[in-house]
């Protein structure tokens, strides 16, 4: 007789219905793969005795075992299919769990970039090693992605500036509000470092390819001085953007004097560095010292903690100097250029940042590697 | 006769209070008159005191720019608490707030300020003609 091969489907849909997931993530929740199952493969025992036809008491008896190796067929198979059903879906559960942990680091790449805004909760600050949430950081977080917004948003006025040929006394108007937005930046790292100064001295907050150039929780002065001239040189042909493609009327040449004082800001910024960032290596050194526990024992390990933590306290001098002398470098800087000079300048300096960051999402986006 | 012994008394108080007033002003102006001393035998004079990494960077500051400056050390002097507090007073609210008085720099026997100032002079462009008419530097 035939034996009745058992549907695969009823089983399939139990599975599939535990397997669902909502919101959103249906890429994960592929079909699952169908089993072919057939009886063909299956050796079974069929006492011969009992295929033969013999009489009516046998043929009664026939059936019931028959009926009952039917069943137990149908129970290996039933088995055979669930083990192979549960492989299959433990197999999609660790691949949807690596893709979580993908998607999980992408909003943190892009929220430390700023441009993912979380809410208070899981704003990036989690992502650092502290346990406790500080609100004043997650407040500066937002802040700072506001900030370079704002940013962005005075870089095309300065640009639309240039495009309308505006005078100079709209040029000065711009000039001084961007100064007092880079000053607005300042006064929020000092608050965040009076919060947390190792938060900020490690320059999470920036974009990543911002902090190859960290210098004590931001940009070295000097080097961006240098990154303004080279939009000031004489050599300069007079097409600025590639991107918008305007074509700005050529600046006016350094003077003899422009290029003396130009040079001293940088050289005494140069030096301001220089001396700062050997305080900071005594700094560290004595942390170290601090930090050195005495082999023979006891060795007080709480002052020598307690010493550690005033240094850190020292570390929020550093950033504040270092900080000052960025504000100095811009305001002295804008002061030895010309109206037309120091608006270039000034819209140089955010195209930089602007490059940094589009660099940033560029790598962020780059195709990860095979396993 | 008892108010006449209470009015002695009461000015033989007053009269206690106000000299030990007198002394202490005294001894604060005793530091100060030190302070303006010791910052007028030298050029360039930095109080500092020798743990303070803040004061390592002003003394490599000087150092490289080719000055050399004359440093007082207050927790070398006996005298160093009383030196700091008549320097908190010199210097006011003007700087950036830091739980330090030191490193306080004077040029010419007069007061520069902390780092902040110094910093603000140097880009500015106005402490090299300071330490050159100082004689602090040549050329």
């Amino acid at each position: 007789m035939k034996m009745d091969i058992y549907e695969p489907f009823q089983q399939v849909s139990m599975w599939g219905d535990n397997f669902k997931v909502d919101g959103g993530l249906n890429s994960i929740a592929s079909p699952i793969l169908m089993i072919d199952t057939t009886m063909e493969n299956k050796s079974e025992y069929i006492p011969q005795e009992s295929r033969e036809p013999s009489g009516a008491d046998q043929e009664t008896s026939n059936k019931d075992v028959n009926k009952m190796l039917r069943r137990l067929a149908q129970n290996r198979e039933a088995a055979r299919k669930s083990r192979l059903r549960k492989k299959a879906y433990v197999k999609q559960l660790e691949s949807s769990r690596l893709k979580l942990m993908q998607l999980e680091l992408e909003i943190g790449k892009a929220r430390k970039q700023g441009l993912y805004m979380g809410t208070a909760l899981d704003a990036g600050y989690i992502g650092t090693s502290s346990e406790t949430i500080n609100p004043a950081i997650v407040a500066f977080e937002f802040e700072y992605g506001q900030w370079v917004e704002e940013q962005q948003r005075w870089n095309e006025e300065l640009r639309h500036a240039f495009q309308m040929q505006a005078p100079d006394a709209q040029l000065c108007v711009l000039i001084q509000s961007v100064l007092n937005h880079y000053s607005n930046l300042f006064r929020m790292k000092a608050d965040a470092a009076k919060a947390d100064v190792l938060y900020l001295i490690s320059g999470v907050w920036k974009a990543s390819v911002e902090r190859i150039f960290l210098w004590i929780g931001g940009s070295r002065p000097s080097q961006l001085l240098n990154d303004l001239l080279l939009e000031l040189l004489p050599d300069n042909t007079g097409t600025f953007d590639v991107n918008v493609r305007i074509i700005v009327p050529q600046l006016e040449p350094l003077t003899e004097q422009q290029i003396v004082r130009i040079n001293n800001i940088r050289q005494s910024s140069q030096q301001a560095e220089d001396a700062l960032s050997q305080g900071l290596e005594k700094l560290q050194q004595s942390l170290v010292h601090d930090m050195a526990v005495d082999p023979l024992g006891a060795g007080n390990l709480r002052l020598q903690m307690a010493l550690a933590m005033e240094k850190f306290e020292a570390l929020e001098g550093f950033v504040s100097q270092a900080d000052h002398l960025r504000q100095e470098t811009l305001l002295h800087m804008s002061r030895a250029l010309s109206t037309q000079q120091a608006a270039r300048g000034l819209l140089a300096l955010g195209e930089h940042f602007n490059r940094l960051r589009t660099l940033c999402s560029l790598w962020s986006a780059r195709p990860s590697e095979l396993p | 006769m008892f108010q006449e012994k209470k009015r002695m008394h009461y000015q033989v108080e007053a009269a206690a209070a106000w000299s030990y007033y007198m002394r202490v002003r005294s001894m604060e102006e005793d530091q100060m008159e030190r302070v303006a001393r010791l910052a007028s035998q030298s050029a360039v004079v930095i109080f500092s005191v020798s743990s303070c990494c803040m004061c390592h960077a002003m003394k490599r500051l000087f150092c490289g720019m080719g000055v050399n400056p004359t440093v007082h050390e207050l927790d070398h002097d006996p005298q160093g608490k009383d030196m700091e507090t008549a320097l908190m007073r010199l210097l006011g609210n003007g700087s950036i707030n830091t739980n330090a008085v030191v490193p306080v720099v004077f040029i010419g026997g007069k007061l520069v300020g902390s780092m902040d100032r110094v910093l603000a002079f140097h880009i500015g462009g106005t402490l090299v003609p300071l330490l050159k008419q100082a004689g602090a530097l040549w050329l």
